[in-house]
């Protein structure tokens, strides 16, 4: 009886439940649709609705993070207790006495820095370490000029350029270098060295690969590094290896989606001093469509007829570099760093690379020197001409005669590398270290002659780096920085001076 | 009504009694002769160039020192503005370097300037305004008790609605456009799209953002300056026939009143002692050193602004890099790497999100200064260790910045440096902005809450903002900055910084420590917390939701609406006055702002102007929108103090309405002008 009572209840919570779904507007349409659907399937019904309730489960069910899953649950007073105990290093490590060494010896120049320049120990030296190429440090047009800017645009513009940061002299400038090197548009950034770290992760993002050569500068490296590109390394200036590379990651990518690709490089290299065969690099560029970026920071204002860089010392047409990444602070004493390209990759910066937009503009009076040494160095290649002359007479004292080092340097930089002969560190078994420290010894024993030179001073290594992190590491070497300012004889008695404080050192008794 | 008690840096150069004669005050350059006199009185010539050549220039500053003294000593007005120094307008008793004759006393007191002098007049007030009356000044300082939190005001939700719409608008119509152009116009879009074989070179959401929304506004971005950005800016006209895509220059130039650049102290000058000082140094050393700091890139002169820096900050050592973006850039890498966290300020500038991404160390992020959510992770952080190994992490350094340039807000230093105390980590203050422009002596936020410097290990600023020249330093104690020497990227391979910066930096650090000049220093700081505290408050009072701490320079006003950028920056530029308007994605999508940046080149009568403009411009526009609990209330009647108003206010809240209830501001234009200088001495409400 009571089943049957039941039964009844129920029938008629059903007809209830049944006339008042029925009322509901489009519940006719809902119930053929499900019985059209699924055909009077009932195992599918079934199915999705255990999907639906799982829904309904998953989304009132507690957050939780699926990065922290070894979060250690703790109490208040456990907190305080690992607060106490938690002892941080100091912020810096103690210095080493290396370093201890360098900070003190770093010379001091007083007064202007030139060809002879005056040291804080009262002594006057001959400056071979300055990239005071043409002499212009102390050229007083130059300093006329700058004087005047100074007195119509003040100091500093005291704004980025997106906000009234840009002048009329860094329009100008700008279009000057574009219309030196050749290339459609320019833009100038406040510092050289912060350029292409800068332009490299403008346009190269997570996903792209770039293709890069393992002697690369440090800015260069921190570009990369920023970008989170994939980056493949090849063998310092080797064609060949590059082309195995690019064709290797051609390759690999032909089944994937299609990315951007860059080939990153030097012109001179700002480590070992030689330079880029680039006829060969854009026709490599070309066959395996990469765009390359190419860092002219030691070229620009050096090579070529009239200093307009590689591009014009091998006769390409600057136009077929995607972009030019130069300086304006090194050769052209002047100030900041410029990217050259087509006018999207230009604008493209304005906007998204971060030392330009987040940084004040250059100062005036530095953007108009170096529009004014481009003209020199247009109406006058004599400039170029007279430093040539004196790399050679330097050369001729030093690479052929030393038996301890030769010059890894291109025969037209004015920037020296001298690095120790290989049989000279296979033989003793010097390492790094050991190697830092004797060229550290010859440029003091240069120093205490009246020669001031220094050393390529080797890459910060990033703290708590393991030996797995630290890739290529760029040999030691001396760097000699050749000037205009000096006559054919000096040149010759300061590469005198050089290779005998080296050989001194080098054969001293231990 | 002499300056010279309320000057604290006076001592220096402790002036003689008014009777001092003339020859006995040149005495002071030691080595001074009568020909020196001469040179001095060339100082003040309208040419420069017709100063000596073998002048010094520390001769020429000391100089310029003494004469402003004996400038303060015999001229009854309060007023020490730089323009002050040059004006040779009031002849009276006693002899001056600049009058015409020194042997004879001139008979009439009154000389008007010729059309030469009256230029030149014009084109120093153009750079630096004269201050309008003595009472136009403030000190910048922390007023006790426990630093406020500033008050978030929210518009009417029809605003943030209409905001959220014209977004989703713009970027339909944007897509559409592409969509069809991309088919139709391919040459156009060809790199934005994949062709033979190369991939787009920028197609992410960015790039569509700058194309189609961007692009619209653009003419109120990178507009080309010319001249000095002081106290006014000439701008110089351009017009597009391509929607903003191209600009032609129309060959005319505008000036505007400048409330765009960070020239918080007025440095931005081609003339007056930093300039002098800065073409005595381009003549001796060049426009360049031509090496980085790490070869021979060292000057003597680059010890000298070290040196300065460090004492101006209160540290033990400091380094001066080229630029501030790269300072940061390269400063984390030196200091963390694996095994380290960096906390930082979810608001903090793009160059230090460069360089803790560069330091491989990880990144965490706590609120806007929000202290207590620093402190929740703080405690996370250290009782998990580092993820997966839960080993204790080397070293926390917590960055935080002195103020922040989109918001106008400033850090809570002190409760950061009570945490810092109790959890030990180490502390990074960025004052790109604060440095100059806060606190009683300009030295930043420590200065302005009275904290000592040791309490911060890291100061590290920008020379490009208070000081008119371009750079960065770090200031430390003497074992860290040795350290960074040696291993900091930006010293290793930066170019060293030119010369000319260097003497800009030296002059102005002097001038602000009131070595050089004394008094005007003090006078300029002043003036900036005077500007900054009575826009504010005039802007509040008008109705303007306004973001930020009441002694802050940097004031955005916010505006919401996409389109009402374009508009502001349009009607203001009419009104003759250049603003920075901002929108995404430097700030949040919906708060657009436009941003004035206070300078102490600008004068009471400057910042009428401009609260007349917005006055205007906010009804047009609609921009009244506050609700009132950001301040701009009535004054208080008198005899009621603010302690009698908040007990009120309790009762109140207790009572019958539940809430405390705020009337909008709505001020009428006169009363704010009235009003204003009175009250902004006033906590502000």
């Amino acid at each position: 009886m009571d089943l049957q009572y039941a039964q009844h209840w129920l029938n008629d919570i059903l007809n209830e439940v049944s006339t008042q779904f029925q009322k509901v507007p489009g519940s006719a349409i809902f119930l053929r649709y499900v019985k059209s659907s699924y055909q009077n399937d009932p195992v599918r019904s079934a199915v999705e609705l255990f999907l639906v309730l799982f829904a309904i489960r998953y989304l009132l069910s507690p957050k939780y993070s699926t990065q922290k899953k070894s979060y250690v649950t703790l109490s208040d007073e456990e907190i305080d207790e690992l607060v106490d105990d938690w002892t941080p290093e100091p912020l810096v490590a103690p210095q080493t006495q290396f370093e201890e060494a360098e900070n003190e010896k770093r010379p001091i120049i007083v007064g202007p820095t030139g060809p002879k320049s005056k040291l804080s120990n009262g002594r006057t030296v001959t400056n071979l370490a300055s990239y005071n190429f043409y002499n212009l440090v102390g050229n007083e047009t130059l300093k006329e000029k700058a004087i005047q800017v100074l007195r119509t645009y003040g100091v500093g513009p005291c704004s980025p350029p997106g906000f009234y940061g840009t002048q009329d002299v860094h329009i100008k400038t700008e279009a000057d270098i574009a219309a030196h090197l050749g290339a459609p548009a320019c833009i100038m950034y406040a510092q050289a060295f912060s350029t292409i770290s800068s332009v490299i992760p403008a346009f190269s993002k997570r996903g792209d690969i770039i293709v890069a050569d393992k002697a690369v500068n440090y800015a260069i490296r921190k570009g990369i590094q920023i970008s989170r590109s994939t980056v493949r390394w090849y063998e310092h200036n080797d064609l060949e290896d590059m082309e195995r590379v690019l064709g290797k990651v051609v390759r690999e990518q032909s089944k994937k989606p299609l990315t951007r690709r860059f080939i990153v490089t030097e012109g001179l290299f700002e480590n070992v001093g030689d330079m880029l065969d680039l006829p060969k690099t854009i026709e490599l560029k070309l066959k395996y469509k990469f765009r390359l970026i190419l860092d002219e920071t030691w070229s620009f204002g050096v090579l070529g007829r009239t200093g307009r860089g590689i591009t014009e010392h091998q006769n390409v047409d600057a136009a077929e570099v995607d972009m030019i990444v130069g300086s304006l602070a090194g050769p052209l004493c002047a100030g900041g760093g410029f990217c050259a390209g087509s006018d999207e990759i230009v604008e493209h910066q304005r906007i998204s690379a971060a030392a330009y937009t987040f940084s004040a503009a250059l100062p005036a009076m530095l953007a108009t020197t170096a529009s004014e040494v481009l003209s020199m160095l247009e109406s006058n290649p004599e400039m170029l001409t007279s430093v040539r002359d004196n790399i050679k007479t330097m050369w001729a004292q030093l690479d052929p005669r030393s038996d301890w080092i030769y010059c890894t340097s291109s025969a037209e930089n004015p920037i020296m590398i001298l690095a120790l002969k290989l049989e000279v560190v296979l033989g003793r078994k010097l390492s790094m270290a050991d190697q830092e420290q004797l060229l550290q010894e010859v440029v003091d024993e240069t120093l205490a002659n009246g020669v001031m030179i220094t050393r390529v001073k080797s890459m910060p290594r990033a703290i708590n780096a393991t030996s797995k992190d630290v890739g290529w590491e760029l040999q030691p070497a001396l760097k000699v920085c050749i000037t205009s300012g000096l006559s054919r004889k000096e040149i010759e008695r300061a590469g005198i001076t050089i290779r005998h404080a080296v050989t001194k050192i080098m054969t001293r008794k231990r | 009504m002499s300056r010279k008690p309320l000057n604290p840096f006076a001592s220096t150069y402790q002036p003689s009694p008014t009777t001092t004669t003339y020859d006995e005050k040149y005495e002071m350059p030691r080595r001074a002769s009568s020909p020196r006199v001469k040179k001095f009185a060339n100082f003040f010539s309208t040419s420069p160039k017709s100063k000596s050549e073998t002048q010094t220039a520390t001769a020429a500053l000391l100089a310029a020192a003494s004469a402003q003294q004996q400038f303060l000593l015999n001229t009854p007005s309060s007023q020490i503005s730089s323009p002050s120094l040059s004006l040779p307008t009031i002849s009276l008793s006693t002899a001056r370097a600049d009058s015409a004759n020194m042997d004879e006393p001139p008979t009439t007191l009154f000389q008007p300037p010729s059309p030469a002098e009256a230029r030149r007049i014009a084109k120093a007030h153009a750079q630096f305004g004269p201050l309008g009356h003595p009472t136009h000044r403030y000190t910048s300082r922390h007023q006790g008790g426990a630093f406020p939190e500033p008050v978030m005001d929210e518009p009417p939700y029809w605003y943030l609605l209409t905001t959220y719409l014209s977004y989703l608008i713009l970027i339909v119509f944007g897509h559409v456009r592409d969509y069809f152009g991309k088919r139709f116009r391919k040459h156009d879009y060809r790199h934005l799209q994949a062709h033979d074989g190369y991939a787009a070179l920028n197609s992410d959401f960015d790039n569509f953002y700058v194309r189609r929304l961007k692009m619209r506004i653009n003419d109120c971005f990178a507009r080309p300056v010319t001249g000095v950005p002081g106290r006014y800016i000439t701008l110089i006209d351009r017009k597009s026939d391509d929607h903003n895509l191209h600009f032609k220059l129309t060959g005319t130039t505008t000036e505007t009143l400048n409330m765009s650049s960070y020239n918080y102290l007025g440095f931005a000058q081609s003339q007056g002692p930093c300039a002098d000082y800065v073409e005595e140094i381009i003549k001796k050393y060049g426009l360049t050193v031509g090496s980085t700091r790490g070869d021979v890139g060292t000057t003597d002169l680059h010890v000298d602004v070290e040196e300065l820096i460090a004492r101006f900050v209160g540290k033990q050592s400091a380094m001066v890099f080229s630029m501030g973006f790269g300072t940061n850039a390269t400063a984390f890498p030196a200091l963390i790497g694996k095994g380290c966290l960096v906390i930082s300020d979810e608001l903090n500038h793009a160059s230090i999100r460069f360089g803790a991404r560069l330091s491989g160390a990880m990144i965490e992020m706590f609120r806007h200064n929000d202290v207590k959510d620093l402190e929740r992770l703080l405690r996370e952080v250290i009782s998990q260790g580092q993820p997966r190994t839960h080993r204790p992490w080397k070293r926390i350094l917590v960055v935080v910045e002195g103020l922040y340039s989109m918001e106008g807000t400033m850090c809570n230093l002190p409760g950061i440096v009570a945490l810092k105390k109790k959890y030990k980590f180490n502390l990074f203050v960025d004052e790109a902005h604060s440095i100059g422009a806060l606190g009683p002596k300009g030295k930043g936020v420590c200065d302005y809450f009275g904290i000592n410097p040791a309490d911060v290990d890291i100061l590290m600023g920008t020379l490009t903002k208070s000081f008119g020249a371009n750079g960065g330093y770090i200031a430390g104690d003497k074992a860290i900055i040795d350290k960074l020497r040696v291993s900091n990227a930006g010293s290793l391979y930066g170019e060293s910084p030119a010369p000319a910066l260097l003497a800009q930096i030296s002059a102005s650090l002097r001038i602000i420590a009131g070595e050089f000049v004394p008094g005007q220093g003090e006078e300029r700081l002043q003036r900036l917390a005077f500007n900054s505290r009575y826009l504010r408050l005039g802007l509040k009072r008008l109705g303007f939701i306004v973001y930020g701490h009441d002694d802050s320079p940097i004031i955005p006003v916010l505006l919401y609406n996409p389109a009402k950028m374009p508009a502001f920056s349009h009607e203001m530029l009419k009104r003759k006055i250049s603003v920075v308007v901002v929108g995404y994605p430097a700030t949040p999508l919906v708060s657009s702002r436009a941003r004035f940046c206070v300078s102490a080149s600008h004068t009471k009568d400057d910042l009428d102007r401009l609260l007349e403009a917005c006055d205007e411009i906010g009804n047009v526009l609609q921009l009244k929108f506050s609700s009132g609990i950001a301040g701009g209330a009535e004054p208080l009647p008198e005899g009621v103090t603010p302690e009698m108003e908040k007990e009120w206010k309790r009762a109140e809240k207790n009572g019958v309405q539940g809430e405390i209830t705020y009337q909008p501001p709505r001020w009428k234009l006169d009363d704010v002008l009235k009003r204003g200088v009175q009250d902004v001495k006033a906590p502000l409400r």
